[in-house]
């Protein structure tokens, strides 16, 4: 493929999305009350809507007539490239809530780079998606402040929380190849600076919250390759049930 | 009028003559407890209902399909939250509504209980159970208490795509392969009579009826409206070439009506008692729900009480 | 279920558009007042109907009370000298 690096890097935006937003929508009906179940579901449909937009310009770039669909429900895990962070379970509230602010904070200082970004359309998936962005950060990280300085049970569990998903959060901070190819070429930005300002703002946030911020950053590795937890193939099985069982179907 | 007419006369005068009712108005009690009953009942039926489609949200099988589930089951949310704001205009509290589910005090509609087992059935509920209930809904926008009038006009305006998003969905799969042919068609058996008893008892079974007649709160009969829905849907099912599984329904050249068989009674008073396939699995699911977000809901009081303490030290200083 | 976890009621009014007022669009549940509006927003703005949201404790309303006896199923329409159609215009004065 004549832009295989555009292509993976895309598809890593796109299946990020994707999965946060499949994660997301298991919460719809079930949340603590009905406002809030409303706003979990709205950053769910935002989610999804990026992931659409990034899948639909992968699959433009891979020719061969895939689209969205056939990039979201004809590949296996191995072929995903979403953050291992993004596919951790839901847990409850408080579990949903920490990977949401951690990786809303991350995706904010991404997005407003990516709008810059030389790739054109990347740039402009970007700048449509930054204003749903800025809304989830600044969502999540109200939440983190009323759980962190709301009760002492509150207080607790969302320490517990934001301790037990903090080592899935390195891996967004730190380039790899790809990301250093994708920052030569004026399409992506550079991680060093996103995870500057991403431990400047967790803490800024955590410490009004009364929290603590757990040490280093999360040292597990492996989606942005394709390499995931054991939760990835429940989701894909979940999700591709339907296209897989009818191939030669459409709906 | 003269001074020897009760309030009563009064009101029912103010209401034949096509006026509305608003929160802080005189009316009789039993008027505001048939009115916290129904709008409570309603508010129960649209969060309950959210449960049987956000089984599929996660296998809808497009990402456009589960934009619109999605998108549409979050407008269920809203319409419950709006009918609980109508309902504690007339001084209820959310909070005992919600225990009146929870304990399985309160009604809410039959129809939840079925359970959904292909995605024909998110194509079957948007097409036939959305359809019922807009039609009951559209009746509900000129009811006679303000609040809840309102709120219906605006969940009528929101609900206008559900329908068509899911006979849209019957539209792709009867048109599809010939397991999707049979998927719809299940479907549709299973939910056509369901559907059909939405609409509550017949009118000579339905006692309450009347008096909500009168009022104004109700402005068609169950009978009038179940007849107006079948007559709409039987075409919309012709053209996407499924049977509707009733054996006795054809058209009646006199009454320009379509007649139907009987419905199973029976059955739709199990429901009722609780005894349908999914009546314990979905109070079940709102209770936890409802439970697990009790420490989530008491951190952000807290919260917003300290911060209330610290603004007033902040302006004391 | 303690009351500790009850969130209050907030009346939500939203400008449609830039020269219209607020108009009352309905209620809902929150701890506070930031929370309020963005719950407003996602509750009562998701078909993009607003440019701005007023959200206020509904107990901080005060309502005037209608009274129970004499005025209050009479429609205070007895100054109908207040409303335009009340004065006759012959057609040939045009649009006035």
């Amino acid at each position: 493929m004549e832009n295989a690096n555009l292509y993976d890097y895309t598809l890593r935006l796109g299946d990020t999305a994707l999965i946060l937003g499949q994660r997301l929508s298991e919460w719809c009906g079930h949340g603590p009350v009905l406002e809030q179940d409303i706003a979990l579901t709205n950053i769910a449909l935002d989610q999804i809507g990026q992931a659409r937009q990034f899948l639909q310009y992968a699959a433009e770039l891979k020719g061969d007539g895939a689209d969205e669909d056939t990039l979201a429900y004809h590949r296996d895990a191995h072929e995903f490239r979403n953050l291992l962070l993004v596919e951790q379970p839901n847990g409850h509230w408080g579990d949903t809530l920490a990977r949401q602010f951690i990786f809303d904070t991350y995706n904010y200082f991404l997005f407003e780079r990516l709008m810059k970004s030389k790739d054109e359309r990347i740039a402009s998936i970007a700048i449509k998606a930054m204003k749903e962005i800025a809304y989830h950060a600044q969502w999540s990280a109200e939440w983190i402040i009323r759980l962190g300085d709301g009760t002492q049970e509150s207080h607790d569990k969302i320490q517990q929380s934001i301790d037990d998903v903090w080592m899935w959060s390195g891996e967004m901070l730190e380039a790899d190849k790809l990301d250093v190819a994708m920052m030569e070429a004026g399409i992506a930005p550079d991680l060093n600076e996103i995870k500057e300002l991403w431990l400047t703002k967790v803490s800024e946030i955590l410490k009004i919250a009364t929290l603590e911020m757990p040490e280093g950053t999360g040292h597990q590795r492996g989606g942005k390759k394709g390499v995931h937890s054991e939760h990835l193939g429940y989701i894909l099985a979940e999700m591709q049930y339907l296209p897989k069982s009818y191939p030669d179907a459409t709906w | 009028m003269g001074e020897s007419h009760s309030l009563e006369e009064r009101f029912q005068a103010y209401v034949d003559a096509e006026n509305k009712i608003e929160p802080k108005d005189w009316m009789p009690e039993r008027y505001r407890k048939t009115l916290i009953r129904q709008i409570s009942q309603h508010a129960h039926s649209e969060v309950v209902g959210m449960l049987p489609e956000s089984n599929w949200i996660t296998r809808a099988p497009s990402l456009r399909s589960k934009l619109i589930l999605l998108a549409k089951v979050q407008d269920e949310a809203g319409h419950g939250l709006y009918l609980y704001s109508a309902a504690e205009t007339l001084g209820a509290d959310r909070k005992d509504m919600i225990d009146d589910l929870h304990t399985g005090k309160a009604k809410y509609s039959s129809i939840f209980n079925y359970p959904t087992i292909s995605w024909a059935d998110m194509g079957a509920i948007g097409w036939l159970v959305d359809g019922a209930a807009i039609a009951n809904q559209v009746m509900l926008c000129r009811t006679s208490y303000g609040p809840y009038s309102r709120a219906m006009v605006r969940i009528c305006k929101e609900e206008s795509f559900h329908q068509r998003q899911g006979y849209e969905i019957m539209m792709r799969l009867a048109k599809g392969t010939p397991e999707q042919i049979a998927m719809a068609q299940d479907a549709l058996n299973r939910w056509w009579w369901p559907s059909i008893m939405m609409f509550g008892p017949r009118d000579e079974d339905s006692p309450n009826s009347a008096q909500s007649m009168k009022w104004k709160i109700k402005r068609k009969s169950n009978d009038e409206l179940r007849q107006e829905f079948i007559d709409k849907t039987v075409p919309q099912a012709e053209f996407l070439g499924l049977t509707i599984p009733d054996p006795d329904l054809k058209w009646n050249e006199e009454t320009g009506h379509y007649d139907f068989g009987e419905i199973n009674w029976d059955e739709f008073y199990q429901v009722i008692k609780g005894n349908g396939p999914c009546n314990k699995q979905r109070l079940d699911d709102r209770r936890n729900a409802h439970e697990a977000g009790e420490w989530v809901r008491e951190a952000a009081n807290a919260y917003a009480e300290k911060e209330a303490q610290r603004r007033k030290e902040g302006n004391a200083a | 279920m303690s009351d500790k976890s009850n969130w209050k009621i907030w009346e939500v009014f939203v400008r449609s558009k830039n020269g219209l007022s607020h108009k009352h669009a309905g209620s809902l549940h929150a701890p506070d007042a930031e929370m309020a509006l963005k719950n407003a927003r996602d509750v009562y703005t998701r078909r993009s109907e607003g440019v701005s949201i007023w959200v206020v404790e509904s107990e901080a309303i005060t309502a005037s009370s209608p009274d129970e006896k004499e005025p209050l199923f009479a429609p205070s329409d007895d100054k109908v000298y207040r409303h335009p159609t009340f004065y006759e215009i012959p057609d040939e004065v045009g649009h006035m």
